[in-house]
């Protein structure tokens, strides 16, 4: 009897000495097994998915195709590869104007001034509309006919512009309209570096007799990487998958000419209005794989950086 | 302090958080009681119809109805991850013959209802046209009651043709002369306007292709869209939006920009399907509301060849634990006396009895009864290519309307077109 629960009582003893020993990793473990579940499943699926010629429904029978998909998808310049350079033109320029903006305004916030409470928050209207509104709101003032744009345009004797409705001026367009939405994201992040740096670098570089630009570009800027970088990696992310502004102005299959077409919106035209999920999933595991990949450079090349 | 605040915090979140899965999951498990039902329905004017009459249907019958309502392309997108899922959260669904019919029954998201539309003599199966019917049968099985039925006609503006001394365009020829004389007329005004997306503009277009003796597919099902008729009714079609529609058309267009263009009083003539046509004589939504005439398609040189189609059905999902009582609304939604009173109220049935009723035509304007009459007689019982990959297909058979809308060489873009399309009929049959 005694011995039992001596024996049962060591074991316990045991348990908790290695509990304690791993407590980081035994109470973070059902997150982690939830959230590696959640992201496990569908990829492991999507995987399966692509390698099957699965069509018409997902519960209709289906071979095992191997890498067929993934070979007629690469061979394909109709529609993916000019999806995959829009979505690099997309997302590049997007990036690099939001980032040369969203600097310019953080900069101009960045000292305090009158009503510069109000000013922030005007800033940040945008940020908290629904996509997909801004998406319908910009439509219709880029209506070629009724629309505010063209009306504009025309109060300064400017003939009207096709905008949304033209094969090479819906990207730019809708470009525009992601800028006016997620600029005031990166001003936010940027703001926040730019506070919380410290002055005295600035006013040596001052005493040395250094000017605005200079302070700016060898001072601040070098002390404000680790916050550019990650606005660059948040932005990046998002505007490569974007989907709602896209959808709300252009439709299914990115309009006429496929003109606003990306890797998202191609993969969403294949899997929900034309039913092929084996090619639908081939895209998306092509475009998951580009993604990691691109995120890999980001922080990879700063961590050389960093150890340099 | 703060600390502790914010323990507190996350715990009662995740508390939160998993009793709202543990609810979720038993109302998911069960999908209700037995006497719920699930229907789900578009956006439409006989939803907004059925809706206020369904508190009579559940003291009837002691049903409990629950309605979800989406958008077009929402409901497409719900269907696919629904059914695709084996869902038993639908049980009536309404949906479209023509786009996603046959590739729901393909697929087994249809309950076979050949047994219970022959149960019922009153409710009368062999009321409903034959063109509708049809397009809800797979397999000799029906899978689907028509609803909504629509034919092609010619909406115009009386006091711009009375202006210009013309008569109501007869041919297509007359329809081009009178587009082109109008837009030169009145500066500001378009002659003709239409749907001009790819896929959109199908549907419309194929009234022009049939009237020009073509059709997507000739008798042995090989793709003839580069047909000389076919190509005269890209041309067409394409020229009369091109030379004579609104300045700045985008290609973008689908039925409620065009509407708007037309009942801003920006066109002279636009051709699109009856059922919408309390958009334009309703004074609210229209600033034409009072000069809009109706008139049959013009003829082509194969005469005047409307489509006449079942555009939305109602279908019980296979899947479905309550099928007889899905059944049971179905045909109460679809009874003689509800498609008089929805079809009264401006939304075309596919009844034959309604249809001889003088009732069932009275609130119609005379010319657009008329017009439908007239459709109804040489109507084509499909309005965008018969097969299983209708959307894919639509792109294909779309591509030389925009060619042709923007100045291009529809010639050209048709024999291409009809390459890519006989290679889809082609994989479709293998």
């Amino acid at each position: 009897m005694s011995v039992t629960t001596g024996l049962a009582a060591s074991r316990r003893k045991t348990f908790s000495d290695w509990a304690n020993r791993h407590r980081k990793w035994l109470f973070a473990s059902p997150a982690m097994i939830i959230v590696g579940l959640l992201i496990a499943i569908p990829l492991v699926w999507t995987i399966y998915l692509s390698l099957t010629n699965s069509e018409g429904s997902v519960r209709a029978d289906h071979d095992f195709i191997g890498l067929g998909n993934y070979a007629a998808v690469f061979a394909d310049f109709e529609r993916f590869w000019p999806a995959v350079w829009r979505t690099f033109i997309f997302a590049g320029g997007v990036l690099i104007v939001e980032l040369v903006l969203g600097m310019a305004i953080a900069l101009l916030l960045w000292r305090p001034f009158r009503g510069e409470r109000w000013v922030r928050v005007a800033i940040l209207l945008p940020l908290v509309a629904t996509p997909v509104a801004v998406g319908m709101m910009w439509k219709l003032i880029f209506d070629p006919n009724i629309g505010f744009a063209n009306q504009l345009l025309g109060f300064f004797g400017i003939p009207a512009q096709p905008w949304l409705s033209g094969e090479y001026t819906a990207l730019p367009t809708v470009m525009f309209m992601d800028i006016w939405q997620w600029t005031p994201m990166v001003v936010l992040i940027l703001l926040a570096g730019l506070t919380s740096l410290s002055e005295e670098p600035d006013e040596a570089a001052r005493i040395d007799g250094a000017n605005a630009w200079q302070r700016f570009w060898y001072v601040t800027l070098p002390l404000l990487r680790a916050t550019v970088v990650v606005a660059v990696l948040l932005r990046s992310i998002d505007a490569l998958k974007t989907f709602d502004i896209l959808y709300a102005t252009k439709g299914k299959g990115g309009g006429a000419f496929h003109e606003v077409e990306t890797l998202n919106v191609y993969a969403y035209g294949l899997s929900f209005d034309y039913n092929e999920y084996g090619v639908a999933s081939a895209v998306l595991i092509i475009f998951f794989l580009l993604i990691i990949a691109i995120m890999w450079l980001i922080t990879f090349r700063r961590k050389e950086k960093a150890s340099k | 302090m703060k600390r502790s605040v914010l323990r507190l915090t996350g715990l009662a979140t995740a508390a939160l958080v998993m009793a709202g899965g543990l609810a979720a999951c038993s109302s998911g498990g069960g999908s209700g009681d037995s006497d719920t039902l699930r229907v789900t329905l578009v956006n439409h004017v006989w939803t907004d119809i059925i809706k206020k009459k369904i508190p009579e249907f559940e003291k009837q019958t002691g049903i409990k109805v629950e309605v979800a309502q989406f958008g077009e392309d929402q409901l497409s997108d719900q269907y696919n991850v629904k059914l695709n899922a084996g869902t038993d959260d639908i049980d009536v669904m309404m949906y479209r013959p023509l786009q996603e019919g046959k590739l729901f029954a393909k697929n087994g998201y249809m309950a076979d209802l050949t047994d219970k539309v022959a149960s019922n003599a009153d409710w009368n199966w062999s009321d409903f046209q034959e063109g509708p019917v049809n397009s809800t049968t797979y397999d000799g099985k029906v899978v689907g009651v028509p609803i909504i039925t629509e034919q092609e006609v010619l909406y115009y503006r009386k006091d711009l043709l009375k202006a210009a001394g013309l008569e109501v365009p007869k041919t297509m020829d007359d329809l081009l002369a009178a587009a082109e004389k109008i837009k030169n007329d009145n500066p500001g005004v378009a002659g003709f306007v239409a749907r001009t997306g790819k896929s959109a503009a199908v549907t419309q277009f194929s009234s022009f292709l049939y009237s020009y003796g073509g059709d997507f597919t000739d008798a042995d099902g090989n793709a003839s869209i580069n047909t000389p008729e076919a190509k005269a009714a890209y041309a067409t079609y394409g020229k009369l939006i091109h030379d004579f529609g609104p300045a700045n058309v985008s290609t973008d267009m689908s039925w409620s920009e065009a509407m708007a263009i037309f009942t801003q009083g920006g066109a002279a003539f636009y051709t699109e399907a009856d059922s919408l046509y309390k958009n334009a004589t309703d004074p609210s939504n229209s600033k034409v509301s009072d000069t809009v005439g109706f008139a049959p398609l013009p003829a082509g040189p194969a005469g005047s060849k409307a489509y006449n189609v079942p555009s939305w059905a109602l279908g019980v999902n296979e899947s479905s634990s309550h099928q007889d009582n899905a059944w049971k609304f179905i045909e109460w939604a679809t009874s003689q006396d509800m498609t008089l009173e929805i079809q009264q109220a401006g939304v075309p049935g596919a009844r034959t009895s309604v249809w001889d009723d003088p009732d069932g035509i009275s609130t119609y304007p005379t010319d657009l009864a008329a017009a439908i009459a007239a459709s109804t007689k040489t109507g084509v019982g499909h309005d965008r290519p018969l097969v299983i990959k209708v959307p894919e297909a639509r792109e294909i058979v779309g591509e030389p309307i925009v060619v042709a809308i923007t100045g291009g060489d529809s010639a050209a873009s048709a024999d291409s077109a009809n390459k890519a399309f006989q290679t889809l009929l082609d994989d479709e049959n293998k």
